[in-house]
């Protein structure tokens, strides 16, 4: 992973020490993740396969996207739930637009019939920059989307929690709407690539178009002005507006990138699927913000890192991977993983009180 | 019976090995007050806590009544009579005042989990009047001023009938009519024959009140004597432990006539009412007026926080539209506002990413503003030494890690770090200890020098007649007198500002 721990250098510690101090680190999560796997590994030794550990990789990408962009949000002390309705209705535009031919009995009743959409597929059907043109304009309307919950927020301040819960149930209908709920189907070849491909036969593609979204997103909270300005506005907003933070525009631009990362997840769950779907990302709210909040990014605002969100994702996909090896079924899977999230929530709380009190004692010199 | 109705001998406290306390000995006779001063960290608020249970000290006895006393718990010291008034109001505001009077004694129905409200009316009334606050019970604390929750506060800790009482800092949000309310009744509480301990950073005001005044330092008593001999003088260098010659230091600005601010029939409907005023290169100006008065709104109006209807708001002679902080800061304007905690500081973020955080953006020069992280450490560091903050590393440690003067030191860095050129301050010294005031004004006199304007609104008059070249007093959204520094005088500024009909005398 590249990241270790950075005390590790220092004199040689006995080893509750080094217990105590992978309690309190920043990357507990990770060290998690870890020891959950390697506890696994005897029971369930599939998991480590090259087939399962692939598969483990290929989950993490689309949530990993979507879940940096919940971050910037949760970093103001927002919310944006609307993030699992914007990877439907991305999903559902983007799709029409290049696939090759609708079936006229299903189609024909949908509002897009004869104007964008026909028996010979939509408009950009057949064109050889149908998938990149298409991407972007996924990544577009998922932004716009992100700037109109910004702008509610920002200009009016209404609570975050209303306006993308609002968003969030209007553009689920709309997206079923757009389709009459049907699934769209016959989509270019390339575009499965995004899903299953490999650059080189080593890379996948999901994973670069994650990797990419994910550096820009530690580039601005870490080297920017602009990140300073949104831990500022998360911790604190009155002081922020008094120093002179353009506290809206920071606003509007967090659940902007968060729109535009849950589209950037929609292209890479309609690649793997090789359709577009409105109820796409129905069920993933909690996933998404659950990640985001294991890896220590706090709901409160101004605290959290999209390296933490990383560990949050690759610990919940972890889990989650092998709760599925153990071939139980989905309800005891849910009510398993929402009790590890409980668990792993509230050693954060005990862990946050403990660095407190240590630090206390530091700073007493003892 | 003893001599003294609370007696504390030999008392020791230490935290995680570091001493708050040593030896601690005094005792409060009935009816007395007792003054209890010492810089911030001297170990007042220790010492109280052990009184009214919250702590528990390492060594050493308490008496009441020449009975040994231990509170192991805050109720244990209610039920002994003794209650303490928090300087931070401990109110809920969305709660009534009975409520609040009641909120961990309700009285119910018997047998059943109903409130009796009834059983609790008579008690509140009878308590509110002895504080002289007329409202109804019931009235929801949100819709009190500051002062008013004050009394809400000492009224609910009559309503246990205590022999003792326990005041810190009750005067900090307070104008200075309700001070002299909140005075009266102490003293009445005093001719009741209650005994208090009042804690108090504003030396005056101890004077006036005390029977007998005890200075702690380093959490030993450095001085304990009756008020009759105690001057301020004293009292400051028993505290600090060294002489201070003077309160402020010697004035070295010299006021140009260059005006850095002129303000032109300023209206906001409600706020403030044609306000015409200007601030010069170099110059102190004061601004003087009781809470609500106006002078805090203006201030906010003038940086672009609030709306303003009409006029004009010029710096350096060119008219700013439509102000806005950002406008505000573009145009070299810095404001320091009064409270620390929730306007100025995020007591979570390091030192250095506080002292940065309005600089930053300047420092940045590249078109997707990078943080120029080596400029960032140069400047913060060169911050805290010019202005002699005293923290921990600053790259790590959280602005909540400082004491409060250091706080405030750091607030006004990081404005410095903008190079303003005139530069608003709310109550630069509000819950600072004396050491930390001397050294605020110091560097307002400094960068007066330097020849900033400087704007300060403060409601401690003697502070501004310290350190002003001009103070404007504000009352009821207007400006109601000016006065140069050759002109100075106590009882005229205050008549201004507590004058409500200014117009019809004029």
């Amino acid at each position: 992973m590249g990241v270790l721990p950075k005390k590790t250098q220092t004199k040689k510690k006995n080893p509750k020490q080094i217990v105590q101090s992978m309690f309190l680190s920043e990357y507990f999560i990770f060290y998690l993740t870890v020891i959950c796997f390697v506890c696994v590994i005897p029971f369930v030794p599939k998991i480590i396969t090259r087939s399962n550990l692939l598969n483990v990789m290929s989950n993490l990408w689309p949530l990993l996207v979507v879940a940096v962009g919940q971050t910037f949000v949760l970093l103001l002390g927002g919310i944006d739930l609307s993030q699992v309705s914007i990877i439907g209705v991305t999903s559902v535009i983007g799709t029409v637009l290049m696939s090759d031919s609708f079936n006229e009995g299903i189609f024909s009743k949908t509002p897009l019939w004869g104007w964008l959409i026909g028996p010979d597929g939509g408009p950009l059907a057949g064109s050889s920059m149908a998938i990149p043109i298409c991407i972007l304009v996924m990544l577009l309307v998922g932004t716009l989307i992100g700037i109109f919950n910004g702008f509610f927020v920002a200009q009016f301040k209404m609570p975050p929690f209303m306006v993308t819960l609002v968003t969030q149930m209007f553009l689920l209908s709309f997206a079923i709407f757009l389709t009459q709920s049907r699934n769209v189907m016959g989509l270019p070849d390339g575009f499965k690539e995004l899903g299953k491909g490999y650059l080189g036969g080593i890379i996948p593609y999901a994973a670069i178009l994650t990797l990419v979204i994910t550096v820009i997103g530690y580039f601005i909270l870490s080297k920017l002005v602009l990140g300073k300005w949104i831990y500022a506005t998360g911790a604190n907003e009155t002081a922020s507006l008094v120093s002179g933070v353009p506290i809206k525009k920071v606003t509007i631009f967090c659940y902007a990138f968060s729109g535009f990362c849950a589209a950037a997840g929609s292209a890479i769950y309609s690649a793997r699927l090789n359709m577009g779907r409105p109820t796409l990302g129905e069920d993933l709210t909690m996933d998404i913000v659950g990640a985001a909040v294991l890896g220590g990014t706090s709901l409160l605002g101004g605290k959290g890192k999209v390296t933490w969100t990383f560990f949050g994702v690759l610990f919940y996909t972890i889990l989650f991977n092998a709760l599925n090896l153990f071939n139980l079924s989905y309800y005891t899977i849910n009510i398993v993983k929402g009790f590890v999230i409980l668990v792993a929530a509230c050693l954060d709380v005990v862990r946050t009180k403990l660095a407190v009190k240590i630090s206390v004692q530091d700073e007493a010199g003892v | 019976m003893s001599e003294y109705v609370l007696k504390l001998e030999h008392i020791a406290k230490s935290f995680f090995g570091i001493a708050a306390l040593k030896d601690v000995n005094f005792g409060l006779r009935q009816g007395e007050l007792l003054s209890l001063i010492g810089e911030n960290g001297a170990g007042k608020s220790t010492l109280m806590n052990i009184v009214s249970g919250v702590l528990r000290q390492d060594s050493g006895s308490l008496y009441l009544n020449g009975e040994p006393y231990q509170p192991v718990k805050p109720s244990d010291a209610t039920d002994a009579g003794i209650a303490f008034i928090h300087q931070e109001l401990n109110l809920f505001t969305n709660l009534s005042i009975l409520d609040n009077v009641y909120i961990n004694s309700f009285k119910k129905y018997p047998g059943t989990p109903i409130i009796k409200k009834s059983a609790m009316a008579a008690r509140v009334k009878e308590v509110l009047e002895a504080v002289d606050l007329k409202v109804p019970p019931e009235t929801i604390v949100e819709k009190l001023s500051p002062g008013e929750r004050q009394l809400v506060e000492i009224a609910k800790a009559l309503s246990s009938d205590p022999k003792i009482l326990i005041f810190d800092e009750p005067t900090t949000s307070l104008t200075t009519r309700e001070t002299e309310k909140l005075f009266a009744i102490i003293e009445r509480l005093k001719e009741e024959g209650k005994s208090i301990i009042y804690i108090s950073h504003i030396l005056a005001d101890v004077q006036k009140l005390s029977d007998q005044i005890i200075v702690l330092r380093d959490g030993q008593i450095t001085d304990n004597d009756k008020k009759e001999n105690f001057t301020i003088q004293r009292m400051i260098s028993s505290m600090i432990g060294r002489e201070i010659n003077q309160l402020y230091p010697d004035k070295t600005n010299h006021p140009s006539g260059e005006k850095v601010l002129e303000l032109k029939d300023i209206s906001q409907s409600g706020i403030v009412h044609k306000i015409n005023m200007d601030v010069c290169k170099g110059e102190v100006v004061g601004m003087f007026g009781l809470m609500g008065s106006g002078r805090s709104e203006l201030a906010r109006i003038v940086y672009g926080l609030d709306p303003h209807e009409s006029g004009e708001i010029r710096v350096h002679g060119k008219e700013i539209r439509g102000i806005t902080p950002q406008k505000a800061i573009q145009n070299k304007m810095a404001f320091v506002t009064e409270n620390r905690r929730e306007e100025g500081l995020f007591m979570e973020f390091t030192i250095m990413d506080n002292l940065s955080l309005v600089s930053v953006p300047e420092k940045a020069k590249t078109k997707l503003k990078i943080v120029n992280n080596d400029s960032v450490k140069e400047s913060t560091q060169g911050m805290v030494g010019t202005l002699k903050i005293k923290c921990p590393p600053i790259e790590k440690n959280p602005a909540k890690s400082m004491s409060g003067g250091n706080q405030q030191k750091v607030v006004i860095g990081k404005w410095l770090l903008t190079e303003p050129e005139l530069l608003i301050v709310d109550e630069p010294t509000r819950g600072i200890d004396v050491g930390a005031k001397y050294e605020v004004y110091s560097i307002i006199n400094q960068l007066a020098s330097e020849g900033k304007g400087i704007w300060v609104i403060s409601s401690e008059l003697e502070e501004l007649m310290g350190i002003c070249d001009r103070i404007i007093v504000m009352g009821n959204g207007e400006i109601r007198g000016e006065l140069l520094r050759e002109e100075f005088d106590k009882e005229s500024i205050m008549k201004a500002a507590f004058n409500q009909n200014g117009k019809e005398e004029a």
